[in-house]
C-alpha cells in the first residue's frame, strides 16, 4: 500500500510541482482530485473542508476510490450518472448521499469537473466539489413530508416531479391527492430516516457555491500546471485525442495480472499500455516502455523461430500462445508463457492486440486455483469488453 | 390459439468438452440428461451465504468502476474466451459493428446478419405465460456439456469457493449451470439454468430468482446484467433460463429518471422500494433497497408470480450488481399475433425482448443499423409497452404482493406455483397498510 501512495504523491506533484498541495490547502471548500490513469481510480489529493466534512484523516482518504463515501441510501441511479460523467469525460453536477466516518448520511450537491492534459487532450485529473445541502426546517414528523412540504412552495416543480409529465389539468386534483397522502404519512407514522429517490435539490446558492469553488481549484491547477511544463485546461483544447481515453484506462485499471496493448496502426506496433504488473515483472517504469515495441523483452538466448512465430500470427490477425525466454531490466531472464489476442473495437476492426505475460517458473497460483491458461484468457476477455465498449459511444474519446 | 411463425431457437454444437469425460457412458453424447450428467465432471462454484447486513452493505462498495475484476468474472470471460478458441460459437461477435445512437438516452445498436440464421417456428403459445415443460420439444437437458462453464451452486461457509471438475453429485440436488449462448448477442452471452435436471418450465420462482441475484452479485460487475423473459415475451425456450453478458456502457433505463411508488415493510427502516419509470417508452417498475438480497429478491419474485398467475407476459433485467431490478410488463408478442403492429416494425425483426427494453437493439438489415435513430427506438419501444390503462392494474397487483415480507408470505407462495392457477382478473381492494401507492 505504502508503494502505491508514494505512487500517487509523485504522479501529483510531477504534474503541478510541490506547491499545489500549500496552494489547494488554503482553500476552505471540501473537494477531491482523482487520477484515472492509476489503477483503481483512487483520490489523489483530499481538501482540509473535505476532511473536516466527512471527519477522516488524510491517510484514510488518499488512495481511495470515492465509492467507499457511498452506502445503502446512496441512489444507484446518481451511482450511475457520476460513472457515465466519468465515462464520457463531461461535467456533471448532481445531488447524492455520501457518508461521514462515523456512518452517519448526509445529502450534498457533487460538482465534477474533467481536467484535460492541453498536450495530447486527454483527462488528466477529475475534481469533484462537495457542497453539503442543508436541511430545511421540519414540519411534520415524515421526512417524505418534509420534502413535500418545501418543494410543493416551489409548486409546479414537485407536481412534475410526482406526476410524471405535465399534466396541467390534473394539477387541482394533484394537490388534493397530496395532502391526502400527507395526512396517511402522519397516521402511518413513518420514520424520519427514509431518502426518497427525489435527489434533495440543492439551493441556487448552493449550485454557485460549487462553482466558483471548482473555478478556483481549476485556475490553481492551471496555473501549477505551468511550472511543470505539464499544460492542463479545463475545456479540451486538443482535437486529436490521446491512445487511450481516461474511460478505457479505468476499465484496464481493474485487471490485475502482466499485459500490454500495442497498437497495429501506428509504426513499429508501439506499447501503448502496460499493466502495473507488467512493470513489475519486467523492471521496467511506465515511461521506459510506452511507446517501444515488445521486442525489447527478447535478449541474446531467445529462440528466433518463436519470434518469428509470433510476428506471423500478428501478420495473419490470429491469436497465438507461446513460451519465450524473456528478459527484464536487471538483465536477469524469464520463461514468458506468453498469449497474444487480436482485439477489436466497436466497429469490428482490430484496434490492438494484446499481450498477456505469465512466467513460466512462477509457483505462485492463483489462490482459488483458476488454471493459468484460463487466467490469460480472462486477461484477454476484460480487454476485449472494455475495448469494444468504451470506443461505441459518439462522444467518448477514441479508444 | 396464438402462435408467431419466425422466432428463432438456440442449437447446440456438439463437441468434446474440457474435463475429458468418458463418452462410453451416458448416451454418449455427453449431454445436461439423466444419462450423462450423473456421470460426469463440471467445475463448480460455489458462491458464499451472507445473510449478515453488514456484509451486504460492504458490497455496495465492492461493485464500481474502479475496483478489481472478481474471481467469478474472471473464471466466466476466461471460460469463455477458452470457448471461443475452440470454435463452440457460431460467430466472432466482437466482429458485429455497434455503436451508441446520439441522443439524450443513448439508445445502444448491433448490426448483428449472422445471429438468426437458423430460423424455427416458436414451439409453443404466445398468449400463455404460464405453459407446462413439453420434453419433445428443444430444451437445456439436450445441450453438450462442452457448453457447460461451471455449476454455480449456494456455499454453507462466508466464503466462495471454486472446485475444478468435480464429480456431479445428483443426489444432494439438481445442478445449477452456467452455459454459454452459441448466438451470443455481446461478448461473455451465458445462460443460467436452474435445476437442469428439474426440467422447470420458463416461470419465475422464489429460488431461481434469488440464484439469478446471487449471479449478479458473485461476478459484481455493473456492466454484467442478467434478463429473464416470460413466455409471450420473447422468451424462446421454455426451460428455465436467465441470460447474461458483458456491455460496458450504461443501458438507456439505468438512465430513465424513477419516481418513488410504494415502500415494503423492512428492519431497520431498510424497505424495498419500488420506483416507477419516467420518460421512458416503455412503463416499468424498478426494486431497490431491501435490508438483504433475500428480500428484494422476494419482492421481485412474488410481482412476477402474481404476473404470470394473471397471464401478463413480462420482462426482468437485473442491473447494477442485482442492487436494481427492472419489470416491464408487456404486450407485443400478442399484438404482433393479431396483427396489430405496423410493418415497418415487424420489417426490422426485432423481437423486443429484456434487453431491447433495456435499450440494446440488435439489428439484422444494415439499412435498420444506418437509419437507427432514438426515435425510431422510442417508436417500436413504445409498442411494446403496456397501455397506462393496464400499467395502473399492474401496479395495483403488485402493491398486495410486494407488500408481504414481514413474515405472512408462508405457505401462500406455493399455492401460487402450481400450474394450473385459473387466469382470474383480481385488482385487490385494499391495500397493504404498510404500503404507500401513488395513483
Amino acid at each position: 500500500m505504502e508503494s502505491q501512495l508514494r505512487v500517487i504523491e509523485q504522479s501529483f506533484t510531477i504534474r503541478y510541482s510541490t506547491w499545489v498541495h500549500e496552494a489547494l490547502d488554503e482553500m476552505p471548500d471540501s473537494f477531491t482530485i482523482t487520477d484515472p490513469f492509476i489503477s483503481g481510480h483512487p483520490i489523489v489529493y483530499a481538501s482540509r473542508g473535505f476532511l473536516e466534512m466527512s471527519g477522516y484523516s488524510r491517510d484514510e482518504v488518499i488512495g481511495k476510490n470515492g465509492r467507499v463515501f457511498q452506502g445503502p441510501d446512496t441512489s444507484r441511479r446518481s451511482v450511475m450518472e457520476i460513472r457515465e460523467a466519468i465515462r464520457e469525460e463531461r461535467n456533471l453536477q448532481i445531488s447524492i448521499v455520501n457518508y461521514r466516518k462515523d456512518g452517519t448520511p448526509f445529502w450534498m450537491l457533487f460538482h465534477l469537473c474533467p481536467v484535460f492534459s492541453k498536450e495530447d487532450g486527454r483527462v488528466m485529473n477529475f475534481v469533484g466539489v462537495q457542497v453539503p445541502i442543508l436541511k430545511k426546517p421540519r414540519r411534520s414528523g415524515s421526512e417524505f413530508a418534509r420534502n413535500a412540504v418545501s418543494l410543493c412552495e416551489d409548486g409546479s416543480g414537485f407536481l412534475e416531479t410526482v406526476f410524471g409529465s405535465c399534466r396541467r389539468e390534473l394539477c387541482s386534483d394533484s394537490v388534493v391527492e397530496l395532502s391526502r397522502i400527507l395526512a396517511l404519512e402522519s397516521v402511518l407514522g413513518v420514520d424520519d430516516a427514509e431518502l426518497v429517490d427525489e435527489p434533495c435539490k440543492a439551493t441556487d446558492i448552493e449550485q454557485r457555491k460549487a462553482t466558483t469553488a471548482m473555478n478556483n481549484i481549476l485556475s490553481v491547477l492551471t496555473h501549477y500546471s505551468e511550472l511543470t511544463g505539464r499544460l492542463v485546461c479545463r475545456k479540451r483544447c486538443f482535437s486529436g485525442m490521446g491512445p487511450l481515453g481516461a474511460s478505457l484506462n479505468i476499465s484496464l485499471g481493474r485487471i490485475k495480472q502482466s499485459f500490454v496493448l500495442t497498437d497495429p496502426h501506428l509504426p513499429g506496433m508501439p506499447i501503448v499500455y502496460a499493466s502495473d504488473a507488467f512493470l513489475k515483472l519486467t523492471g521496467y517504469t511506465r515511461q521506459e516502455v510506452l511507446g517501444q515495441n515488445c521486442r525489447f523483452l527478447s535478449g541474446p538466448n531467445t529462440d528466433c523461430s518463436v519470434q518469428y512465430q509470433i510476428k506471423e500470427s500478428i501478420r495473419t490477425e490470429q491469436g497465438c500462445t507461446v513460451c519465450i525466454l524473456n528478459y527484464r531490466k536487471d538483465t536477469s531472464s524469464f520463461w514468458n508463457f506468453l498469449h497474444i489476442s487480436p482485439v477489436r473495437n466497436a466497429s469490428g476492426k482490430i484496434a490492438y492486440y494484446v499481450g498477456v505475460q505469465i512466467e513460466s517458473s512462477c509457483t505462485n497460483e492463483d489462490k482459488q486455483k483458476l488454471r493459468p491458461d484460463i487466467r490469460q484468457l480472462s486477461v484477454v476477455g476484460a480487454i476485449k469488453v472494455a475495448v469494444r465498449s468504451s470506443s461505441m459511444g459518439a462522444s467518448t474519446s477514441k479508444s | 390459439m396464438l402462435t408467431i411463425k419466425r422466432v428463432p431457437t438456440v442449437l447446440s454444437n456438439y463437441q468434446e468438452d474440457v474435463c475429458n469425460n468418458d463418452q462410453s457412458v451416458g448416451c454418449g453424447r455427453n449431454c445436461l440428461g439423466n444419462c450423462c450428467l450423473p456421470v460426469s465432471k463440471l467445475h463448480l462454484y460455489e458462491f458464499k451465504k451472507n445473510e449478515d447486513v453488514s456484509v451486504e452493505n460492504s458490497t455496495v462498495m465492492f461493485c464500481a468502476e474502479g475496483s478489481p475484476l472478481s474471481f467469478l468474472s474472471n473464471l466466466l470471460m476466461g471460460m469463455w474466451e477458452e470457448r471461443m478458441r475452440r470454435g463452440l460459437f457460431r460467430y466472432d461477435v466482437t466482429i458485429c459493428e455497434t455503436k451508441v445512437i446520439p441522443g439524450k438516452y443513448g439508445f445502444i445498436a448491433q448490426l448483428n446478419e449472422g445471429r438468426h440464421l437458423k430460423k424455427r417456428p416458436t414451439e409453443f403459445r404466445v398468449d400463455q405465460v404460464l405453459q407446462p415443460f413439453d420434453e419433445s420439444k428443444f430444451n437445456f437437458t439436450k445441450v453438450g456439456q462442452e457448453e457447460v462453464l461451471f455449476r454455480f451452486e449456494p456455499g454453507n461457509s462466508d466464503k466462495s469457493h471454486f472446485f475444478p471438475c468435480l464429480p456431479v453429485d445428483v443426489d444432494t440436488s439438481s445442478p445449477n449451470v452456467v452455459t454459454i449462448n452459441v448466438s451470443p448477442i455481446e461478448y461473455g452471452h451465458v445462460l443460467l439454468i436452474p435445476h437442469v435436471l428439474d426440467r422447470l418450465p420458463q416461470r419465475i420462482d422464489h429460488e431461481s430468482f434469488f440464484l439469478a441475484l446471487h449471479l449478479a452479485k458473485e461476478v459484481a460487475d455493473p456492466f454484467f446484467r442478467i434478463g429473464f423473459n416470460s413466455l409471450g415475451a420473447f422468451a424462446t425456450i421454455n426451460h428455465l433460463h436467465f441470460q447474461a453478458y458483458y456491455l460496458a456502457v450504461h443501458f438507456p433505463i439505468e438512465k430513465a429518471p424513477t419516481q418513488m411508488l410504494m415502500t415494503g415493510k423492512g428492519l431497520h427502516d431498510r424497505r424495498v422500494m419500488v420506483l416507477q419509470l419516467l420518460n421512458y417508452p416503455v412503463r416499468g417498475l424498478v426494486f431497490e433497497g431491501g435490508n438483504s438480497a433475500r428480500d428484494l429478491s422476494d419482492a421481485v419474485a412474488n410481482s412476477c408470480i402474481c404476473l404470470q398467475n394473471h397471464n401478463i407476459a413480462f420482462n426482468v433485467l437485473i442491473s447494477d450488481c442485482g442492487k436494481r431490478i427492472y419489470l416491464f410488463p408487456q404486450c407485443y408478442a400478442e399484438k404482433q399475433a393479431v396483427g396489430q403492429v405496423s410493418q415497418e416494425l415487424l420489417d426490422t425483426q426485432v423481437n423486443p425482448a429484456v434487453w431491447e427494453i433495456s435499450g440494446h437493439m440488435v439489428l439484422k438489415r444494415r439499412k435498420d443499423y444506418e437509419e437507427a435513430s432514438e426515435e425510431s427506438a422510442w417508436r417500436l419501444l413504445a409498442e411494446v409497452s403496456v397501455s397506462e390503462h393496464r400499467f395502473q392494474e399492474v401496479k395495483a397487483l403488485i402493491s398486495e404482493s410486494a407488500g408481504l415480507q414481514d413474515g405472512l408470505e408462508g405457505n401462500g407462495m406455493d399455492r401460487e406455483e402450481d400450474i394450473h392457477k385459473p387466469l382470474a382478473n383480481q385488482v385487490p381492494s385494499c391495500f397493504h397498510k404498510d404500503c404507500l401507492v401513488l395513483r
